[in-house]
């Protein structure tokens, strides 16, 4: 088990002279939530984007689930477990708060290609994401049009949709962004009863939530990793002071 | 509540059809066969519009060369009979074989890209199945193919019969209806449904939709087909207008004006936009003058359609 669930070696992109992500290596292991965090522009999306297969890396590779993924589209390394939510919540606003998770468990379920019979009455779908949904405390909304959600249930949501594919890993953006206090305590106690089931990368700006949940802690600075090492650890580490912690930042 | 229920999902689709049903019977009682021969005409565009209407309200795909389908189906019938080939069990699936390839190819190219450019992509390759024909100086170029019968099935006369005609549009038209209602419900229908509604989402969840898209062009494309091989029967002539883009372009009008957001909404909204032509038509050939206003009167004022109307709200 010693084998990190993901890898990624010497990460580097580029927008023409702009180094967004340089030489970045991280590693995530079974159990653990490994945190990124880092200022504005700090590269953390870019990274997102890297590891999740929608941004091409300019060299480097990431490993996942001991596999090169490196060359895999999204949909293909989402296939291999790699689960994930977006800064901006990416759900199916139309759909109910079931259905969205059911095509979750029915995207896992092997290919789509089937005509005949109705999806919504399918229970091999909806008993797995009526798990999810309870997994996440969602399960009393199942009905309601997911689009009619509040933020913080949406962000919930999302969680129980990448649940619903048995991911190997959770890739994390900024889940609590925008959620009120309420909302992220609870977001805080889910994340963290799942650790244990299924490792974290979080990416995220709350520093009581990081502090909270986080095994490891990773900062990024100008697309440079410049420190990483546990909470106590990061929080003394004089040059993480300075860029990150000691700024307005510290929300 | 299952009268509500029924009311959303199955009272205008069954009252609908039994109205179609009803119009061979109407036809007989007051000998009107002009009746029949107009609503076999509106049967099939509508169910030119139906596909459209599948691809358009499920996968938000706008496709702005449909009517390219209703000529190459016409036209394989229409080039068989050319050739003394008048057996419907040979003609039909050749009509299907070849939209099926036509969709596959265009669509391919076409599903590559999005919204406007989606639109003219199409609409090109529209045009060039037009310009194909009119080039066809072998089977009438410019001016069409007259097929001089019509097409036989085991040797009886199905097609020749003007109410057993009527029947068969109906039969193909409730058929391609029920076959899409039940592929919108199925798993594969939710994929098309959730793509249009979040792309991104579906990849993160390890489903590429494109294949998906390109399934449900084809499939729209084959039933946009069989109208167009049922259109040159009942016309017993093929050409090129068959494709042009105004015909693509009154699908799209039919689907929008009879409701985007349920299947049948194209089928009321093809039977709309000829029973109005028909009409106003008839009162002034200026007609397209009043008829214009009241399309965007229907677009600002009835999002939903006339089906939106119905319900009171947009779906």
């Amino acid at each position: 088990m010693n084998q990190p669930v993901l890898d990624l070696k010497k990460l580097n992109k580029a927008y023409g002279a702009l180094k967004v992500t340089k030489n970045v290596s991280l590693t995530v292991a079974s159990g653990e939530i490994h945190a990124v965090i880092g200022p504005n522009g700090a590269g953390k999306t870019t990274l997102i984007g890297q590891i999740s297969g929608a941004l091409r890396s300019d060299s480097g590779r990431v490993f996942f689930a001991g596999r090169d993924v490196t060359g895999l589209s999204v949909a293909k390394r989402a296939q291999r477990g790699l689960g994930r939510s977006f800064q901006i919540t990416a759900i199916l606003p139309d759909f109910s708060v079931l259905e969205n998770v059911a095509l979750g468990v029915q995207a896992k379920a092997g290919h789509s290609f089937r005509f005949l019979r109705p999806a919504a009455k399918d229970p091999r779908l909806n008993a797995k994401a009526l798990e999810c949904l309870d997994a996440v405390g969602l399960r009393a909304r199942s009905k309601v049009r997911a689009g009619d959600l509040s933020h913080g249930e949406k962000r919930v949501l999302e969680l129980a949709i990448a649940l619903a594919g048995n991911p190997k890993l959770l890739l994390l953006d900024e889940p609590m962004a925008g959620a009120g206090p309420e909302e992220t305590a609870r977001l805080v106690s889910v994340l963290a009863a799942l650790k244990d089931r299924i490792p974290i990368l979080l990416v995220e700006h709350d520093m009581d939530a990081v502090f909270k949940l986080a095994d490891r802690i990773s900062v990024l600075v100008y697309g440079e990793v410049i420190a990483s090492g546990g909470a106590e650890e990061i929080r003394q580490n004089p040059a993480v002071r300075e860029a990150y912690l000691g700024t307005e930042d510290n929300a | 509540m299952p009268t509500t229920d029924f009311l959303k999902n199955r009272a205008v689709p069954v009252v609908l059809f039994v109205a179609l049903a009803l119009i061979p019977v109407y036809a007989q009682v007051f000998d009107d066969r002009f009746v029949m021969l107009f609503a076999t005409r509106i049967l099939i565009l509508a169910i030119a519009a139906l596909s459209l209407g599948f691809i358009l309200g499920l996968g938000a795909m706008v496709s702005f060369g449909h009517a390219a389908y209703l000529g190459l189906g016409a036209y394989a019938v229409g080039i068989l009979a050319y050739h003394d080939i008048w057996e419907a069990w040979i003609s039909f699936p050749a009509a299907i074989l070849v939209c099926a390839v036509f969709a596959a190819v265009t669509g391919a190219i076409s599903l590559k890209t999005r919204g406007v450019y989606f639109i003219m992509i199409t609409l090109a390759f529209g045009q060039m199945a037009y310009y194909t024909a009119t080039s066809l100086s072998a089977y009438g170029g410019d001016d069409g193919l007259t097929m001089w019968g019509r097409s036989e099935f085991f040797g009886t006369s199905v097609f020749s019969n003007d109410t057993s005609f009527y029947w068969l549009v109906f039969g193909t038209l409730l058929a391609a209806f029920l076959f899409l209602k039940m592929v919108a419900a199925s798993r594969f229908g939710r994929v098309l449904k959730g793509a249009k509604q979040n792309e991104a989402r579906l990849q993160a969840i390890g489903i590429d939709p494109f294949a998906y898209r390109l399934t449900a062009f084809v499939i729209a494309g084959v039933i946009a087909g069989l109208a167009g091989a049922l259109m040159a029967n009942q016309a017993e002539f093929v050409a090129p207008a068959y494709m042009s883009w105004h015909r693509s372009g009154e699908l799209i009008v039919m689907v929008v004006l009879g409701g985007m957001g349920y299947l049948h909404g194209a089928i009321i909204g093809a039977v709309a936009y000829l029973v109005l032509e028909e009409v106003l038509s008839g009162y002034t050939q200026h007609w397209r003058l009043i008829f214009g206003p009241l399309l965007i009167l229907v677009v600002l004022y009835a999002r939903g359609g006339i089906l939106g109307a119905i319900k009171g709200r947009a779906p």
